[in-house]
């Protein structure tokens, strides 16, 4: 984002940029930047909190009033992801019948998302599939979380954005399942470590790895700070 | 904890340095037009998902229930964009600025990138898109841009 930042100053626009990995401001030297030591997808720091959203404002326009530049300055207060503290949410029981459990957990888990999306006007859920079709798209999952050729299941496209679309089905939903709204990554712990879905997506990377998919098909699957060997208690 | 390890693992991450940083004299805060420029990766609903390696931009009205976080990272919060967009893109912020004063005017037009880009040398940002860009946020006036990244 420096480079980009360079790009507009040099067309005559006066630029303020938000970091949120310091080193990388440092590299990429862009003339003003702001570095917030917030979470990763939370450049303003803290959701439904207008006055802390505008003292980073406040704190990022003062920027303009430098001579000269480039300039790099913290933000006074740092904010910690919280993916060590899963949500908890209470998952609707489900009826299985002949699918794989975790297709029907994800059935289960539609009137939630549904919620979500009613009280927040939006999802992103969407890249290949609805969210009607995702507990579909765990049910392929499970099958090549079983061994099964991955590409010959019928994913829908890209595995990645398949994957992303279940992630993103469920910690929709999740904001429907808990009462305040989440720190950073927790929604994401819950997904990935206390899910079927979680499990069978966890699984499925690690046997399309074992099966030659390219790296990008296997390692985009889930957050790379989520990967682990589901074999493996560590 | 998740934060930190992303952040370990791309602090060595190479970019596009200009030799020299380029500066514009900015105009008072309080007479400028202010835009949002994002490299989250966002797009209007109906529009094609973004790719890896795409340095495309896509032009954002201010109406932002149509927008759409698309990102092909995973390794980013999205909960925090559901709930409350202005934590990516803090339009209504803008927009109480502007009615206080502090701000000139809010752009009509605000621009989405995607971050995490493959190719470091950014070639396609800083010789095409990037310039593209800018002419169409000078085109709506704009004096000052916040960057915020995911």
């Amino acid at each position: 984002m420096g480079t980009l930042a360079s790009v507009l100053e040099e067309a005559g626009i006066a630029t303020v940029a938000l970091s949120l990995i310091r080193q990388q401001a440092e590299t990429t030297r862009p003339p003003r930047a702001l570095h917030c030591e917030f979470p990763l997808g939370r450049p303003l720091g803290h959701p439904g909190d207008p006055a802390f959203q505008r003292s980073v404002l406040d704190a990022a326009f003062a920027l303009l009033d430098e001579p000269e530049g480039p300039v790099l300055v913290d933000f006074p207060e740092e904010i910690t992801d919280d993916s060590d503290a899963p949500l908890v949410c209470t998952i609707p029981p489900a009826d299985s019948g002949d699918v794989h459990p975790a297709e029907a957990e994800a059935r289960g888990l539609l009137p939630a998302w549904k919620r979500s999306t009613d009280t927040y006007g939006r999802s992103t859920v969407g890249k290949v599939v609805t969210a009607e079709d995702v507990p579909g798209v765990v049910g392929l999952f499970a099958r090549v979380a079983a061994g099964e050729p991955w590409q010959e299941v019928g994913l829908p496209g890209d595995p990645t954005k398949a994957a992303a679309d279940v992630r993103n089905y469920y910690e929709e939903a999740a904001l429907s399942l808990t009462e305040a709204v989440p720190g950073a990554r927790q929604a994401e712990s819950w997904f990935v470590g206390h899910t079927a879905a979680g499990d069978v997506i966890q699984r499925a990377r690690v046997v399309m790895k074992e099966q030659g998919a390219n790296f990008y098909f296997w390692y985009y699957l889930l957050p790379a700070t989520q990967h682990h060997d589901p074999g493996d208690e560590s | 904890m998740g934060d930190e390890l992303i952040r370990r693992e791309l602090a060595d991450l190479e970019g596009y340095v200009f030799d020299e940083v380029p500066w514009t004299a900015p105009r008072p805060l309080s007479e400028s037009r202010v835009a949002v420029v994002t490299t989250a990766g966002l797009r209007s609903e109906g529009d094609p998902d973004w790719n890896p390696g795409d340095q495309s931009f896509t032009v954002l009205s201010g109406d932002r229930d149509d927008l759409v976080l698309s990102h092909y990272s995973p390794n980013f919060d999205r909960t925090g964009w559901i709930v409350d967009p202005n934590v990516v893109l803090p339009i209504d912020r803008l927009d109480e600025m502007a009615a206080e004063g502090v701000v000139g005017s809010v752009a009509d037009v605000h621009i989405s990138f995607m971050g995490a880009q493959i190719d470091h040398t950014l070639e396609t940002i800083r010789l095409d898109t990037g310039p593209a860009a800018a002419r169409a946020l000078l085109d709506d006036g704009v004096d000052v841009v916040l960057l915020t990244p995911v």
